[in-house]
């Protein structure tokens, strides 16, 4: 191979994009189409010198906007190329309209998205609005919570979207800010190591096999559109959950690193939780163990793969739960969060008697602190003693003025 | 193909242009192709057209302009001899017309339901500038 490996240190000290240049260095892509957007630039910005110091071998496009970013993706994956690239808020919302052609055509691109607010009001700073918008979009989305996670789960990330039974576009998403340029210790991967996991490309009805001329992206209307959307569908419900399994099975035996569709913390015999993503799940983790010296038994729950949602593995966590509180770092905008909505409807015709409550917070940054969590978890179990939920279904956390509470 | 049911299909908007391997297709020519039912070349969009192309070979100089410009290769022309126009695919779009350098021209547009025969009976006559 024409290009110099890197020595990396057992643990180095990274942030979050740091961290993801270099899985993405490791697992040789082919093509990078990018465009610059805070907070995930770095993640591009740091490729592009591994690639310009020859650290890897291949080609890096440079365009016009975060649209012509995912369409030159789309393009080079469709040719038969390993791909990838990162972006973040306004930068994700213009390539919507491509991540569906990506998802649809059945290319798999992974897309490091560093969450960002959506304006107006201007903002770029953490929440969790892009990664909601993109959920409908039918690609694989995969949480990380720390720097640790971004580099872990980019590889997870090619390992299951790549594999001919699933050829699905994936994103690792990972908190603005407080992952994207929080450096802490990350344990590494050997530079053969990490390229062993993910192993070499295998096109699929790739453009440049000359002997099987491909149209990508054709048009369909009524007569078949459903069929194709209902297989992309089948696809996502039934085969991606059991592959990211397997990778996370083979990459802890790889790193000793375990990882699950569904992360429960002091769930076993919990009788509140919150359902989180990104980096509250460690505060409220922390805050859980506070709680229980208190006589609360607190428990976490952290989602990892977003999409697919883990209908059942979510059932199966929160069955026992007394109490469960289900925080979204997006505004709904006229409706419970996702993760109440999702939660609800998983545990709906169950026997479960768990009391459910929502709560948004973390808008545009705004900091999720323990002592927040420590009211809630305080509220949680004050809904288990009544035996019924006390609060209105949805409330604001954090936010200035009046209590904000729905439902 | 039209009872196929969602899962019996390759997955992806993807279709194939031949059945099974190809080689030098640059070299092969388009009725000699394995196309596929799935490649356009076998689907007529004849009806596409509300105005036609009628060809006269009678003023033809086989200067293969036509052919250059035609945006949908429908025009056929084989060992740099004009034989004629691909009706499934022309869409009527007149470019051939357009560039047609010979007086009178050697192609020219008709209504769809025209009769052929009668029109190149008809052929305008060649003209000349008014000095």
């Amino acid at each position: 191979m024409a290009f110099d490996k890197m020595e990396l240190r057992d643990v180095e000290v990274w942030d979050g994009n740091f961290a993801a240049a270099q899985a993405m260095r490791q697992c040789q892509i082919d093509v990078v189409s990018a465009y610059p957007i805070t907070p995930s630039t770095p993640i591009v910005e740091g490729y592009a010198k591994f690639l310009a110091d020859g650290y890897v071998e291949g080609e890096y496009v440079m365009v016009e906007s975060e649209h012509a970013a995912m369409s030159g993706c789309i393009g080079a994956s469709a040719a038969g190329g390993r791909v990838a690239t990162a972006t973040s808020s306004q930068g994700f919302a213009l390539m919507v309209e491509t991540l569906y052609q990506a998802s649809g055509m059945r290319l798999p691109i992974i897309l490091n998205v560093v969450n960002r607010a959506l304006a107006a009001p201007l903002n770029v700073n953490g929440d969790h609005s892009d990664m909601y918008l993109g959920r409908d979009s039918g690609w694989i989305q995969l949480d990380a919570y720390c720097p640790q996670d971004a580099y872990d789960l980019n590889f997870i990330a090619f390992k299951v979207a790549e594999d001919h039974d699933v050829r699905l576009p994936c994103m690792v998403h990972q908190d603005g800010f407080m992952t994207s340029h929080t450096a802490q210790g990350v344990h590494t991967l050997d530079d053969d190591t990490a390229y062993g996991f993910v192993g070499e490309f295998q096109p699929m009805n790739d453009m440049l096999d000359f002997e099987h001329p491909v149209t990508h992206g054709v048009q369909t209307e009524e007569d078949w559109h459903f069929e194709h959307k209902a297989r992309q569908h089948h696809d996502l419900m039934t085969k991606v959950l059991p592959k990211i399994q397997d990778a996370f099975d083979a990459f802890e035996k790889l790193s000793g690193r375990k990882y699950n569709i569904v992360e429960k913390y002091d769930i076993d015999d919990a009788d509140v939780a919150v359902v989180c993503m990104g980096t509250s799940v460690e505060t409220a983790r922390e805050v859980a163990l506070e709680m229980r010296e208190q006589g609360i038994k607190a428990g976490v729950v952290g989602i990892r793969v977003v999409r697919p949602f883990p209908f059942m593995q979510i059932r199966d966590a929160l069955k026992d739960l007394k109490a469960i509180g289900a925080l979204d770092r997006s505004s709904p905008n006229g409706a419970p969060g996702m993760l109440f909505n999702e939660i609800a409807g998983a545990l709906f015709n169950t026997d479960t008697k768990a009391l459910l409550s929502g709560y948004v917070y973390g808008l545009g940054g705004r900091d999720l602190t323990k002592k927040h969590l420590k009211d809630l978890f305080i509220e949680l179990q004050a809904n288990v003693d009544a035996g019924k939920v006390t609060t209105p279904l949805q409330q604001f956390i954090g936010v200035r003025g009046p209590k904000l509470q729905f439902l | 193909m039209p009872n196929t049911g969602w899962d019996e299909f390759e997955i992806g908007a993807m279709l194939r242009t031949f059945e099974g391997a190809v080689d030098d297709i640059a070299g092969t020519l388009q009725e000699d192709r394995p196309y596929s039912p799935n490649s356009s070349f076998t689907a007529s969009v004849a009806d596409w057209r509300i105005e036609k192309p009628v060809f006269n070979k009678d003023y033809c100089i086989d200067c293969q302009f036509c052919w250059v410009y035609c945006p949908d290769i429908s025009i056929i022309s084989r060992d740099k001899k004009m034989l004629g126009i691909d009706m499934d695919h022309c869409k009527g779009c007149a470019i051939c017309v357009e560039v047609c350098p010979t007086n009178p021209k050697s192609l020219l547009m008709f209504p769809e339901q025209a009769d052929e025969e009668v029109e190149i009976a008809n052929w305008p006559t060649k003209t000349t500038k008014e000095i």
